[in-house]
């Protein structure tokens, strides 16, 4: 594993293209890959900071386990919502084939 | 009719003279949509305009005050940022990816601002999907300011404010994830509130960074901003994170408001090298005022403040890289096919096409401290630095009352200045990151200009979580202090 006291981190932008399902012709990548280790190297200021022992802070308050009353509630009307598919027929929205 | 001027008017004068019968709700909206007809063009702070859903919903309201309903929004148009769902309008958040999308539903905010009475006139520009401090990364037009034209009017809700500043809407609606209610209201010379995390729902704003975003008012004055908040705030069945906690009269806090024994801490860290002086003075100066008027002032040090940008940037884009994830061109937006038509080229092509730079640039980022191997070293670390910085403000709120300090390092820069330079621009959002990270409430208030161009200064004031009576109190005698 890495570690960010090492020294930094390449960064993998076709990996990273898979991941976030991007499409970049070879000087996108190269621009955001340079942008990326610009910023990464900024951030790795945090290597500096001795965190052991400190609790992670995942959420502005803490809040756990917020219950609502289970009450049923209407969803959208599938018109309604089909309305903004790009793709759609009657009922359902259409996508290409993914079984052959 | 008399000539109404929205530029010299605010919701509550507005409400007053709708009240005494000297205009109605009608003419006020007719006179909102002439301001936009005629100034926009040079601002560029509106979208949309529903010209004709605000002038039903207008003599709706005119209806029913006639009918001997009355309340502070009552007929009073609000501009929406572009991010927050309004049934039967167009919803894009200034990106590609949801052009021609439009919400099937109204957010709670929306819901509530109606329920209130006001008006839903027309959609504000933004920096797309939020990402962004000067609006420059909207994917449809360019934002001027109206206090200093050739310059940003700061972001994410840019159009929010350029749109209060610029005549073109009594108050309007933002939200800040890092800074993009306050720094724009600073740039603008307008009010700004950014509530607690937990105070306003999220539900119907689309989702950037879910730990750190809240929605908030930009308004003309403190009053106006308190009005709105009291609309908008309490407990959602739809946000698990939005807390249940009574929802005070803001309005009330105000009356009297005073900085007698008020225990300001102005933090060392926010006055330091690389902020411009011009923008240090004017913070100073007002400062000097609120001493002058019985506040009692110390300086008091948030030593994290250093690594606040760091952890900002790795947790927002890991939640935005998440958030976004959603636009796929399945469900909603655009789509489109890549050379072999499969399913996996459709993901590629149409959030390649649909997604803009920065917001493409912060999904990678996200996705990139997330991923396995560099999880625990950037993503895990920055949640417990994230914890250190907290704890800054937990210990300087044991001492003092608010912290009083400047919004932005500068003041309202020209158009185009950060291009090509992200890290530039995401170092100007030191000062206001910090309270997102921490929930806390936090408001801008225009603090005098800078004596060189002229620029709106804004003060910044923090309070801790769920103290926006005592933030608002702050800002209200802040605001009688600086006007003497």
């Amino acid at each position: 594993m890495n570690t960010a006291s090492s020294q930094p981190d390449t960064i993998d932008i076709d990996h990273l293209c898979r991941l976030a399902h991007f499409d970049f012709t070879a000087e996108e990548k190269e621009k955001f890959r340079s942008n990326l280790s610009s910023i990464v190297g900024y951030v790795r200021k945090l290597a500096d900071l001795d965190l052991d022992g400190i609790e992670p802070t995942q959420y502005g308050q803490p809040v756990v386990n917020a219950m609502r009353d289970d009450e049923v509630e209407a969803s959208l009307p599938r018109d309604t919502v089909l309305a903004n598919a790009p793709d759609a027929s009657q009922t359902e929205f259409r996508m290409p084939r993914i079984v052959e | 009719m008399a000539e109404i001027d929205i530029s010299a008017l605010t919701v509550a004068s507005a409400q007053e003279a709708m009240q005494r019968g000297d205009f109605s709700s009608e003419e006020l909206v007719r006179a909102t949509l002439a301001a936009i007809e005629e100034r926009d063009g040079a601002i560029g702070a509106y979208l949309s305009v529903d010209a004709d859903g605000a002038l039903e919903a207008a003599r709706e309201s005119d209806r029913r005050r006639r009918e001997g309903a009355s309340g502070a929004l009552l007929g009073v148009p609000v501009a929406m940022k572009d991010i927050f769902n309004v049934a039967g309008q167009p919803c894009t958040c200034a990106s590609r990816i949801l052009e021609g999308y439009v919400s099937p539903y109204d957010a709670t905010v929306t819901a509530r601002l109606k329920a209130a009475g006001a008006i839903m006139c027309g959609r504000v520009n933004m920096d797309e999907f939020a990402m962004g401090t000067s609006t420059e990364h909207s994917a449809f037009k360019v934002t001027q300011n109206p206090a200093a034209p050739g310059r940003v009017p700061g972001g994410s809700s840019g159009g929010s404010a350029a749109a209060v500043a610029g005549g073109m809407a009594l108050a309007s609606m933002g939200t800040d994830t890092g800074g993009s209610i306050r720094q724009p209201a600073s740039f603008c010379g307008c009010v700004g509130l950014k509530p607690s995390y937990g105070r306003v729902s999220r539900y119907g704003i689309t989702a950037f960074a879910s730990s750190l975003d809240q929605a908030g008012p930009i308004a003309k004055n403190v009053r106006d901003a308190a009005t709105l908040l009291g609309a908008i705030a309490g407990a959602d069945p739809h946000d698990q994170t939005c807390l249940d906690r009574p929802v005070p009269d803001y309005g009330a806090a105000l009356g009297g408001a005073s900085l007698e024994g008020l225990h300001i801490g102005v933090p060392k860290e926010y006055f330091i090298e690389g902020t411009d002086p011009e923008v240090m003075s004017r913070v100073r100066a007002a400062i000097d005022r609120a001493a002058a008027a019985g506040a009692r002032v110390e300086e008091i040090s948030l030593p994290h403040t250093d690594c606040a940008i760091a952890v900002y940037y790795i947790c927002a884009t890991a939640e935005a890289s998440a958030n976004l994830a959603r636009f796929d061109g399945i469900r909603y937006g655009r789509r489109r096919l890549g050379p072999d038509a499969s399913l996996q080229s459709l993901y590629d092509r149409s959030r390649t096409e649909g997604f803009g730079a920065e917001v493409k640039r912060r999904i990678l980022l996200g996705t990139y401290v997330l991923s396995s191997g560099y999880y625990d070293a950037y993503y895990v670390r920055a949640l417990k630095a994230r914890t250190l910085v907290r704890r800054d403000f937990d210990e300087a709120f044991a001492k003092v009352d608010a912290i009083f300090c400047p919004v932005a390092p500068t003041a309202a820069y020209p158009l185009g200045s950060t291009a090509g330079d992200p890290l530039k621009a995401y170092l100007g959002d030191a000062f206001t990151v910090p309270a997102n990270l921490a929930g806390l409430c936090g408001i801008s208030i225009p603090c005098g200009r800078t004596a060189t161009d002229g620029l709106p200064v804004g003060l910044q004031i923090l309070c801790p979580p769920f103290a926006e009576e005592r933030l608002l109190a702050a800002a209200s005698a802040m605001e009688t202090a600086l006007a003497q």
